[in-house]
């Protein structure tokens, strides 16, 4: 496991993917061919469920290091993460371990499971005292759970790619949906070429710009099309040899986490490739993108999500048409044969984005008014002779977005910022008034900001945050509340996960009200009479 | 080294004289301190013995001060009379300077209405040192900042046996157990070999005070040359007087960027992400502090790594000072205070806490201060 301790010590000191890219691809090239198995599956969210559950953790390495469970959890409290906590604690080693492989270490944890307690003491505090610091670090956190290395899929998939010399999208193919680690080999995960790996493939995503002139600057208004602009993901739709693949912007292959598409494999025809929005689609309504995000990351679906929170796709644009690559035509053109495609398919999984009839600039003005009527975010602008172009590129489409909601609300908590920032409190949290039980007004947190400041402001607030501190939680900091700024967001939802029980969408500072008092800023009532 | 004699004498007298002048006030007014009244208590203005009526390193000015050392929570400016160990005199006239200062020796004892002062040696900078005070056969110590392991550079730390303790517990976490300087000094030293090897410069931010000397005694000279920022030079320069250090070369408008290639570079933390550094592209940059233990602390710090190294006790330090002084009565002042002293409790002690302006050791401030 030295090997796999050294690439997470690589991947942890730095911020530059082209260092972490590089750092996997040199591991993927030197270590043993199950071991890099194990590490796919690790950073591809595959990890064997944990043998011991944290309470037991916590008892076991507070023994170790002779200390009272209090003091453990206190100490746990300020370093902030378990298995970091653990191997700070636990004492230096005496004598080291002989080396395991990653493959042996993953075997050992699947075991350990069923174990009964006393086995599972004795093995945690035998490698707890024969492991050095950084390998004991890492030897914890193959039990407790998630590395948080900023290593993505897509980024562990690329310096795979390099490492074996092997297409990215064909990878990304290879390493989706259900696969065992503990029983599968690396050639036939990685190497062993199949029929169809290729089908998947998607074509790089064209974005639009923001729109910043006037409308009349664009010339013709005949020359453009125009629709609502969708608040979901982006995403691609491939039906290719029989098969579904649904990749998001990003470029992750996501078909797997949603299965609603399933149905699209018998009408769809082969050599279809799709873009449009995903989109969560409740009771015939667009549900908000809080709704969304309780399917965004979960690799797994229940029935019950599925039927809580079902998506669709709604499609604006045609890639591939009966197998060819129709990206060279005017949008006009690949939106007719759009139009053709979309004809008799399941409306509650696959709709089109309604293109918008206007025969003036100033007709669009009124339909962007509505468009929060319509659970869209403002218009996207399109020109009709246009080919799909590749990645963002000014001049053919645009993003007309509505202004942001906006209200006045109260500084209570900050933390330091990250990068050149470090030095300074940068990261805030916002409250907005409401009343508790007992009828007094106290502040509730409704949202986080640390983007929308000048760097002369940030300074001024770092410095009323480090002389008006109340209490310091690890590297936050209670804040006297003060300051007032307007925040601004995209879009709001109900929302039970959040205390205020509403969720924002893109919240950021849009000025510092130095004129306004703690007093006057908004409450949440004044928030939630925002909601759509 | 040593003080112009005739000088040394001069502050010698004045000293004395006000200790005794002041000596006559201050008895009248010992009377009536109540038995019960500690031999220190901390007051808005610092550590204070009342029936002396002397401070230690007080953050409000006053009239008679003791300083444990020169890092600028410590030793602050506008007392009138400063004592210290002679070691520590040459950095507070370099921080502060013209002041009123008189320097001793280790364990020389300076007795005021029958209190007994005298320093002894701290481990953490030069010149550092804890304060023991003696009344009527009840010990106290104060031990300023401290460390234990040795670190080659200044006076290593001494036990003394002691009735009450005020100890700093600015690492006082179990998660701190600091690994042998040799060890870390070898991390460094490769860490600037790598660098050197792919032809960039190596900048490492330490304290110009203490952490930057301490890693400069210890850098393999053979790697290449020792570069130093402004601050540092001058602080350095100051203490060759005390302590011998590897030849360094100071940064300054006419230093080519080829020149620093390869080397390495010493630079208070200030300068990190200044315009000063900007001109030494490609480089790569590294913390030294006992913060760096922390991983979230050395993603936040944006370096590209973070050695663990301090001039403060880690936890084991911290027991064992306080097992082999003695001490029943513990007071904790900077750091985690709460934690630390609820620790101590629960093995016997009694131990609380006290609210003091030191700052321990500053990981990400902008100000120098350790
Ligand atoms: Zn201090
Ligand atoms: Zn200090």
């Amino acid at each position: 496991m030295r090997d796999f301790a050294r690439l997470i010590k690589r991947l942890d000191t730095t911020n530059k993917t082209t260092v972490k890219v590089q750092a996997l691809a040199d591991y993927f090239q030197s270590a043993a061919d199950q071991d890099k198995v194990w590490t796919i599956a690790l950073l591809s969210h595959r990890r064997p469920s944990r043998p011991v559950n944290t309470t037991l953790l916590r008892t076991y390495a507070a023994e170790l290091a002779k200390i009272d469970l209090w003091l453990f959890e206190d100490s746990y409290h300020i370093v902030g993460d378990l298995a970091e906590t653990i191997a700070l604690v636990v004492p230096q080693i005496q004598e080291v371990l002989e080396a395991k492989s990653l493959t042996a270490y993953l075997e050992d944890i699947i075991w350990l499971k069923k174990q009964e307690d006393e086995v599972k003491k004795a093995y945690l505090q035998k490698h707890w005292s024969g492991l050095p610091y950084y390998e004991r670090f890492v030897f914890t956190k193959l039990l407790t759970g998630g590395f948080r290395i900023g290593v993505s899929q897509k980024l562990m998939t690329k310096a795979l790619a390099k490492a074996t010399d092997l297409d990215e999208d064909v990878l990304a193919y290879k390493l989706m949906g259900n696969w065992d680690p503990a029983t599968i080999s690396f050639q036939d995960l990685v190497l062993a070429e199949k029929a169809g790996d290729s089908d998947s493939k998607p074509y790089p995503f064209y974005l639009a710009y923001a729109l910043e002139d006037s409308l009349e600057d664009l010339g013709a208004a005949a020359d453009w099309s125009a629709e609502y602009k969708w608040d979901g993901i982006r995403a691609q739709l491939i039906k290719r040899n029989g098969q579904i693949f649904l990749w998001t912007r990003g470029e992750e292959l996501v078909t797997d986490r949603y299965p609603e598409f399933e149905v699209l494999k018998e009408t769809l025809p082969d050599g279809t490739v799709l873009d449009g929005e995903l989109l969560p689609w409740i009771e015939g309504d667009i549900g908000s993108f809080n709704d969304l995000q309780k399917r965004i990351g979960r690799r797994t679906v229940s029935k019950n999500i599925l039927k809580q929170v079902p998506v669709m796709l709604r499609a604006y644009d045609l890639l591939e048409y009966k197998g060819e690559d129709i990206r060279h035509l005017a949008f006009e053109q690949r939106r007719a044969y759009l139009e053709e495609t979309l004809k008799g398919q399941a409306e509650d999984v696959l709709s089109i984005s309604a293109s918008l009839p206007f025969e003036q600039w100033g007709t669009l003005a009124n339909a962007r008014a509505k468009a929060r009527l319509v659970k869209s975010e403002g218009l996207m602008l399109k020109r009709k002779d246009a080919p799909y172009r590749v990645g963002r590129k000014k001049g053919d489409w645009w993003k007309w977005k509505l202004d942001p909601l906006s209200i006045d609300a109260v500084l209570t908590y900050a933390m330091r910022g990250h990068g050149r920032r470090s030095n300074l409190f940068t990261d805030y949290t916002f409250g907005l008034w409401t009343e508790n039980d007992a009828g007094e007004r106290i502040l509730v947190t409704f949202a986080k900001a640390y983007s929308g400041l000048t760097d002369a402001e940030f300074k001024q607030v770092d410095k009323y945050i480090k002389n008006n501190t109340i209490e310091r939680f690890g590297p936050v900091r209670s804040v006297v509340p003060h300051l007032v700024f307007e925040i601004g967001f995209e879009g709001l939802a109900l929302s039970s996960r959040h205390k205020s029980g509403v969720a924002t969408r893109f919240p950021r500072i849009l000025r510092w009200r130095t004129d306004k008092t703690i007093q006057e800023a908004n409450s949440l009532d004044d928030l939630k009479k925002m909601i759509p | 080294m040593e003080m112009n004699n005739a000088v040394g004498q001069l502050f010698f007298l004045k000293w004395l004289y006000f200790m005794s002048s002041s000596g006559n006030h201050s008895r009248s007014s010992a009377d009536n301190i109540n038995r019960k009244t500690p031999l220190l208590v901390f007051n808005d203005k610092g550590i204070y013995c009342p029936i002396a009526d002397i401070y230690i390193d007080a953050w409000r000015p006053v009239d008679k001060c003791i300083i444990t050392h020169g890092h600028s929570d410590h030793a602050r400016y506008g007392h009138k009379h400063y004592l210290t160990h002679h070691n520590n005199v040459p950095i507070i006239k370099h921080r502060l300077g013209k002041i009123n200062v008189k320097g001793i020796e280790w364990g020389e004892q300076v007795s005021v209405n029958g209190v007994v002062f005298s320093l002894h040696p701290a481990g953490h900078v030069i010149g550092s040192s804890q304060v023991r005070v003696e009344y009527k056969g009840e010990v106290w110590v104060f031990t300023g900042d401290y460390k234990l392991q040795d670190d080659g550079v200044c006076q290593a730390y001494e036990s003394i046996p002691c009735h009450a303790m005020i100890t700093e517990c600015t690492f006082g976490l179990p998660a701190f157990n600091w690994r042998p300087q040799a060890e870390v000094m070898e991390d460094i030293n490769t860490w600037w070999a790598d660098n050197a090897a792919e032809g960039k410069t190596s900048i490492i931010f330490a304290y110009s005070l203490g952490k930057a000397q301490r890693i400069l005694k210890h850098l393999n000279t053979d790697l290449g040359k020792i570069y130093t920022h402004g601050a540092i030079e001058k602080m350095t320069e100051v203490l060759r007087s005390i302590q011998d250090f590897p030849t360094t070369e100071l940064i300054t408008r006419e230093t080519q960027k080829k020149d620093l290639l390869g080397q390495i570079v010493i630079a208070p933390p200030s300068a990190h992400g200044s315009p000063w550094i900007r001109k030494m592209v490609p480089y790569e940059t590294a913390a030294a502090s006992g913060w760096m233990a922390f991983r979230g602390a050395r993603r936040r710090r944006a370096m590209d790594r973070g050695f663990v190294l301090s001039d403060h006790c880690d936890w084991q330090g911290l027991l064992q000072a306080i097992e082999s002084s003695g001490a029943e009565k513990v007071i904790c002042t900077h750091g985690y205070t709460d934690i630390f002293s609820k620790y101590l409790r629960s093995i016997g002690l009694d131990a609380r806490t006290e609210k003091t302006q030191f700052e321990g050791e500053v990981l990400e401030s902008e100000k120098e201060a350790v």
